[in-house]
C-alpha cells in the first residue's frame, strides 16, 4: 500500500467519460421534443377513446405515424436518460444500482422498439 | 483552540433555516413529472401495441385506459407533460445562461405553473 500512488488508488473509479454526451443528448432529445410532444399530444388526446377505427384512422396517416414514431424513439431516450439520473442519485449499492442502470437501458430501448413497431404496423397495414 | 468542543458546532446542511421556495418545488416536481410519464409511456406503448394486435384487445386496453382511474391518469399525465415541457424550456433557459437571477427564476417558475394548467385544460378542450 505504501508504494502505490494516489493515481492508482482511484485508477477505475472515475467516471465513464460519457457524462458530456449524456448532457447533450439529453438537451438534444427535448429541443426535439418540444416540437414532437405537442404534435403528437393533440391526435392521441382526440384518438383516446375514440374507437379501433379512429386510431387506425389517425395513425395510417404518414404524418401522424411519423410524428408518433419519432416521439415514440425521441421521448424514450430522453425518459432513459433521464430515469438513469435519477437511479444515479438514489440507487446505491455498486451491484443494485448496476442491475438498475442496465434494467433501465434495455428496458426504455425495448419499449420504444415495441412502441415504434406497432405504429409502423398501424401506418403500413391499416 | 486545541479541543474544541464537537457538540456546540453548527450543523450543515442547516436544513431547518431554510424558507421554502418555489424553485425548491418546482425542481421536485420536474422529476416526479418525469418519472410519471414514464409510467404513463408503458401504458402508452401498450395501447399502441393493443391497436396493432386486434379490435377486441384494443378495446380492452383503451377501456382501462379510458375507465374512471384510467382517465385520471391520463388528464395526470396530461398536465405533467405540459409541466416537464414549460419548465424544460426554462431548464434550457438556464443552460443557456439567461434567467438566473432570483426573481427570474420566480417568474419564469410561476409562468410554468400557470401555463401547464393553461394548456392541459386547452389540450382537453381543444382534443
Amino acid at each position: 500500500m505504501a508504494f502505490k500512488t494516489d493515481y492508482k488508488a482511484v485508477a477505475g473509479l472515475g467516471s465513464a467519460r460519457e457524462g458530456t454526451g449524456h448532457y447533450i443528448s439529453q438537451r438534444i432529445t427535448a429541443i426535439a421534443l418540444i416540437f414532437l410532444g405537442p404534435m403528437f399530444m393533440i391526435p392521441f388526446v382526440r384518438a383516446l377513446g375514440a374507437g379501433h377505427e379512429a386510431v387506425l384512422a389517425t395513425y395510417s396517416h404518414p404524418f401522424h405515424a411519423l410524428i408518433a414514431f419519432g416521439f415514440i424513439i425521441v421521448g424514450f431516450r430522453h425518459l432513459r436518460l433521464g430515469v438513469q439520473v435519477v437511479i444515479e442519485d438514489y440507487v446505491h449499492g455498486e451491484a443494485t444500482r448496476m442491475v438498475a442502470i442496465i434494467t433501465n437501458a434495455l428496458l426504455w430501448r425495448g419499449l420504444a422498439v415495441a412502441g415504434a413497431f406497432a405504429i409502423a404496423k398501424i401506418a403500413l397495414t391499416a | 483552540m486545541a479541543t474544541p468542543d464537537p457538540s456546540n458546532r453548527p450543523l450543515s446542511p442547516h436544513l431547518s433555516v431554510y424558507r421554502w421556495e418555489l424553485g425548491m418545488t418546482m425542481s421536485i416536481f420536474h422529476r416526479a413529472t418525469g418519472m410519471g410519464m414514464a409510467l404513463t409511456g408503458i401504458l402508452l406503448v401498450w395501447w399502441f401495441l393493443s391497436a396493432a394486435i386486434s379490435p377486441s384487445y384494443f378495446a380492452f386496453v383503451d377501456g382501462i385506459l379510458t375507465s374512471w382511474v384510467g382517465l385520471v391518469v391520463m388528464t395526470v399525465s396530461l398536465w405533467a407533460f405540459w409541466y416537464h415541457f414549460f419548465n424544460g424550456v426554462r431548464h434550457l433557459r438556464w443552460d443557456y445562461g439567461k434567467n438566473l437571477g432570483v426573481h427570474g427564476a420566480n417568474r419564469s417558475g410561476w409562468y410554468v405553473v400557470i401555463l401547464s394548467f393553461g394548456f392541459a385544460i386547452g389540450t382537453i378542450w381543444l382534443a
